[in-house]
């Protein structure tokens, strides 16, 4: 397909309340790229949530609700691995024997995640103007195993030449967050954040980046309520303060 | 259910074993090592686990004619057919022909599909005695305990606690921490008993009803004499390990031990075809197989459920889960924990008696990507998960479908869906979110025992973009 003229972006639930700015971020790194970039401001929610929670008949309306802002026949940019997966992956089955099955096929086909978007489509190349930094990379599950995405956050930030990557030990496993998961299962998702915070803790890391803000959620929740210093950042805000503002 | 306590005392009781902890975990990281050291090539790979797909997907789609098929080989080989619908039946069967033979010990190679009926304290109960061979399985048997794994059924011990287990039932046997020694112990206990036992029964890994044979996969040699020692053999399996042709086993058998315990081939491969013929100088005179369905024909019967039987075994879902290597099989409550055990057992035992088991998985996929036969597995769960907070069951659902509706979380969701597909309703709901920010305790709830909560911003992306100038279409 390559690189478009235009996109919708999809902010994501959890991003619109309680991280904007990395939208914004997403947002004017694709509209750097010389692509005009659409906002729909009835959009709320891709269904998750309810979806993964067994209540389908409630994530099929909220995501038929979602679905409508849609209706031109350009890509959507997610800058979430798992709401992208949501609409890519499970909205046809979430819309299966629906009337609108069809055009919930024809919405998740051009529905991306945003490194994925700026890796294969735009085939970004960005200038990295910020200062040295030590950084880790947390690969989300749903960028890695649903959408199969993970190496293109790795990329982006092999672009950042004043950035040094290290690895974490277990690195691809679950951080423990999986939505309603952390709340029902609290002890077992706190172990595991556990083991996900001393990994992180033991490299030289000063900050964390990840495609999904569910994952810095938990992360960076944990991190701060250890008490440690290690700050997390989305990877649009990490790369938009590096190739924009601080130059 | 294997204890009267609940899921939670369970799930808290296993985070609560440190020592245990670790034991799993050191497990699993040497176990996925494994299984990826062999391999090493993914394109070779993907291409093995689509065929590892086809086979047992044939083997589904054919299941009725093939079992038909196999009971017909296995007959012709003189290898007598045994139908169970369940646990009952299977022991009855396994019992009468105990009985009928006067055989009053027992040896046993490994099955889970034992466990799954709970053998072994039937047949204690009509006072006939009963030897595990498997040297995991025998662990586990004297201390009392049941399998944390369905490959590696001891390995929440450390050799520590095995060397003292052994020393406490066998005192004659000098105390030692050393593996090799300890095995040898073992095995001098174990060679004694095969020798003396009426009957041997096993576990089988694949029956292929062209030929009528049955195939036996294991490590240790016990598997082989179980079911070639002593006079008579009964092997017990699952009606949905039949596969249509011997071509099928190869592949199979590659990505069986590759992906459980990351052998390239384990140390023995049994291929039972039949009882001892005239002029032979050993195997058992009488060879018999149980099979069990024990919910698996209702689970044949859903279409979309109806991939959990494509399962072989290898336990690698288990390996590579990050919520079992935190709890160990034990916490799970039924025969087969894991991600296996969270989409199978729920299918077979009901929604109302595990269908908690569907809450102990993170969605993280990293079962399915490791499956040799491409079970898929998280989908599986979450259908599991729409199906046990049903509102109106049908004939087509799983038993205890909606039984885990609860009524304030039902109205929670009906909620969130009047405030998230109305777009207006939404604007007026993140307004309050975000002007009322330093109101939200950053301690409060469950989410809050192990992190900070967040804080919504100021202002909602909306905001920011209709602000930035961003287009509304």
């Amino acid at each position: 397909m390559g690189k478009p003229s235009e996109i919708y972006f999809m902010a994501t639930c959890l991003a619109d309340l309680f991280y904007p700015k990395v939208g914004i971020a997403g947002m004017r790194l694709i509209q750097r790229e010389g692509i005009r970039v659409v906002f729909p401001q009835n959009q709320t929610c891709c269904g998750q949530p309810a979806y993964n929670s067994g209540y389908r008949a409630e994530a099929l309306d909220v995501a038929r609700s979602l679905m409508s802002c849609f209706p031109k026949d350009i890509p959507i940019v997610v800058p979430s691995g798992s709401c992208a997966g949501m609409i890519r992956h499970q909205w046809p089955e979430l819309f299966h024997g629906q009337p609108d099955a069809q055009n919930a096929l024809n919405v998740s086909k051009r529905t991306y995640e945003l490194t994925q978007f700026l890796v294969d489509q735009v085939e970004i190349e960005l200038d990295d103007l910020g200062p040295s930094i030590t950084v880790a990379i947390h690969t989300s599950c749903s960028s890695r195993n649903e959408m199969k995405v993970a190496s293109h956050i790795e990329s982006l930030v092999s672009q950042m030449k004043n950035v040094t990557v290290v690895e974490q030990e277990r690195k691809a496993e679950c951080c423990g967050f999986g939505g309603s998961f952390a709340i029902k299962q609290a002890e077992i998702s706190g172990a595991m954040v556990k083991d996900k915070t001393d990994a992180i803790g033991k490299t030289e890391a000063s900050k964390l980046v990840s495609q999904d803000c569910g994952c810095l959620m938990n992360i960076g929740g944990a991190l701060r309520k250890q008490k440690r210093t290690i700050e997390v950042q989305h990877i649009a805000e990490f790369l938009w303060d590096r190739v924009y503002e601080t130059g | 259910m294997k204890q009267g306590n609940t899921l939670s005392d369970r799930i808290n009781n296993s985070l609560g074993k440190a020592q245990n902890r670790q034991n799993f975990r050191s497990a699993m990281s040497g176990l996925m090592e494994k299984r990826a050291a062999q391999f090493p090539d993914d394109e070779k790979l993907a291409k093995l686990r689509d065929r590892g797909r086809e086979i047992r997907a044939n083997s589904l789609r054919n299941l009725p004619y093939l079992l038909i098929e196999l009971e017909k080989t296995l007959t012709e080989n003189g290898i007598q057919v045994h139908w169970a619908n369940n646990s009952f039946e299977a022991n009855q069967i396994i019992v009468c022909l105990l009985q009928q033979n006067d055989a009053k010990s027992v040896v046993k190679g490994k099955s889970m599909v034992s466990e799954e009926i709970e053998l072994n304290s039937f047949l204690e109960g009509h006072g006939i005695s009963v030897l595990e061979s498997d040297l995991g399985e025998f662990i586990i048997q004297l201390a009392d305990e049941t399998p944390s794994h369905i490959i590696m059924p001891a390995i929440h011990k450390t050799k520590k606690e095995i060397a003292e287990l052994l020393h406490e039932h066998f005192p004659e046997l000098p105390y030692t921490e050393d593996v090799d020694q300890l095995t040898q112990s073992a095995r001098k206990i174990l060679r004694n008993k095969f020798n003396q036992a009426d009957a041997g029964i096993s576990g089988v890994n694949f029956a292929v009803a062209e030929t009528g044979t049955l195939c036996l996969v294991e490590n240790e040699g016990n598997g082989g004499m179980s079911s070639t020692v002593p006079p008579l053999h009964i092997a017990i399996t699952g009606i949905e390990k039949v596969v249509e042709k011997l071509a099928d086993v190869p592949p199979l058998l590659n990505l069986l031990t590759k992906s459980a315990t990351g052998q390239t081939i384990t140390t023995y491969f049994n291929m039972i075809s039949r009882p001892r013929q005239p002029g032979e100088k050993d195997g058992p005179e009488a060879v018999h197989l149980v099979l069990l369905d024990n919910g698996r024909s209702k689970i044949y019967g859903n279409s979309s459920l109806q991939e959990i039987l494509h399962c072989i075994r290898c336990g690698s879902c288990i390996n590579h889960c990050p919520v079992y290597v935190q709890l160990g099989g034990h916490a799970y409550g039924t025969v087969y924990p894991g991600p296996i055990g969270c989409a199978l057992e729920p299918m077979r035992l009901g929604i109302n008696k595990v269908g908690g088991l569907t809450s102990l998985c993170t969605l993280c996929g990293a079962c399915e990507q490791v499956c040799p036969v491409q079970i898929p597995l998280p989908k599986l769960i979450n259908r599991l998960r729409a199906e046990s907070v049903l509102r109106r069951a049908d004939y087509t659902s799983l038993i205890g479908a909606g039984s885990m509706r609860k009524p304030l979380e039902s109205w929670g969701w009906r909620i969130w869906k009047w405030i998230y597909r109305n777009p207006a309703i939404y604007r007026v709901f993140s307004l309050i979110v975000t002007r009322t920010r330093e109101l939200i305790p950053a301690r409060m709830g469950r989410w809050a025992r192990y992190r900070f909560n967040p804080k919504p911003a100021r202002r909602t992306m909306h905001e920011l973009a209709r602000e930035a100038g961003f287009d509304n279409e």
